[in-house]
């Protein structure tokens, strides 16, 4: 019990103190979990990281729920991951209510207009970061544009577009046309 | 049938299906819009806003404040509950049955697609939030603010300036907001 509750002050913590989740959240995982106590080592926490990264979902929550598993199985899974949803809980909750009550007022009302242009560049960093660590061979550009364009202009849902990705690698790979190393990079 | 219950179909959905953290939640979001009148494509922006300048994972934050926007507090943790749900299961069943995870063959070439996939799917989204963020009117038809777009591009050569690279999106949306009340727009 003592472990569990512990668990989930230690990602509360880290979900209250980090922002922006994903590898900005790295940092603070190994200074609460390796270095303030020996949870994990440092290695097992770049393997969970990585897995958090090829599975579904948030990849903080997945981190979470890995390093819960291992130290205390199912409970500990649900406790470390309610510990890491909990600050953003409170604190969007609070936030939204303000948010909606002062939505009209018109210096609000500027300042989001100037905050969504902001979002905007924003967005184009992302994606021009997300091309450059996923655009690893010329196919990939072509799934990338051919996904776009059928997103864009057909109603072919989300995830199927998704599935059919994925069984497009496992395929090719199946095919020999193409060959990963222990890394996961395509050889040529 | 409640709207609690469609939360949670949904958000179980997107849990399952966003592969990529955070960013790859944006296309659902964006497609919710098209189903329910829970908040428009334009409030997914200010969505971001808050998520991006808020501690926490941003996916997590997202899903709360979509969830609070369809119903209210309740909403929000239902939302947010129906999206790490997947994550449990599947996290649970992979420490379980496969040590290395990561290295399999199949999943990575299964990624090694995937991963692009995401990117033109995003970038579909992100293109659908330029949009309704920068092109649409208050009135609901297409213009071309020139300001807007200029704003736009100066804040994105200035956040990629090597030096500023590191700062936290915050002080760019922050920015943003001063911009919008000294200029009114």
């Amino acid at each position: 019990m003592k472990l569990l509750f512990q668990l989930y002050c230690t990602f509360f913590r880290i979900g209250g103190l980090t922002f922006g989740g994903g590898l900005t959240m790295l940092p603070m995982l190994k200074y609460e979990l390796s270095e303030k106590k020996d949870w994990v080592t440092e290695d097992e926490l770049l393997d969970y990281y990585a897995i958090g990264q090829c599975t579904p979902g948030i990849i903080a929550v997945n981190t979470s729920t890995f390093v819960g598993y291992k130290m205390k199985g199912i409970p500990g899974a649900i406790a470390a991951t309610l510990g890491m949803i909990s600050p953003s809980l409170l604190i969007i909750s609070v936030l939204a209510l303000f948010l909606s009550q002062i939505i009209d007022n018109p210096i609000m009302i500027h300042a989001l207009a100037g905050i969504r242009v902001v979002v905007c560049a924003l967005l184009l960093n992302t994606v021009i970061t997300l091309a450059k660590k996923s655009f690893v061979s010329p196919l990939c550009v072509g799934i990338a544009i051919v996904v776009f364009l059928l997103a864009l202009f057909t109603p072919v849902p989300t995830i199927l577009l998704i599935i059919v990705s994925g069984a497009l690698g496992v395929i090719l790979q199946k095919t020999g046309k193409l060959k990963l190393d222990k890394e996961g990079h395509a050889k040529s | 049938m409640s709207i609690y219950f469609y939360l949670f179909i949904e958000f179980f959905q997107i849990g399952l299906f966003a592969i990529g953290g955070g960013p790859a939640t944006i296309p659902f979001l964006m497609n919710l819009t098209e189903r329910y009148d829970w908040y428009t494509k334009a409030d997914v922006a200010n969505m971001l806003a808050v998520s991006e300048s808020t501690p926490g994972p941003i996916g997590v934050n997202m899903a709360t404040y979509a969830g609070f926007q369809a119903a209210g507090v309740a909403g929000g943790i239902i939302a947010t509950f129906s999206l790490v749900l997947p994550s449990l299961i599947v996290i649970i069943i992979i420490a379980k049955l496969l040590e290395n995870f990561s290295k399999n063959p199949y999943v990575q070439s299964a990624f090694w697609s995937i991963r692009p996939a995401v990117t033109g799917l995003i970038a579909n989204a992100v293109l659908g939030i330029f949009e309704t963020a920068i092109f649409t009117n208050a009135e609901g038809h297409f213009h071309f603010p020139v300001f807007s777009v200029l704003l736009c591009a100066v804040f994105f050569g200035v956040m990629n300036i090597k030096k500023l690279k590191k700062l936290h999106p915050v002080v760019w949306i922050l920015g943003g907001a001063v911009f919008g009340i000294m200029f009114k727009m």
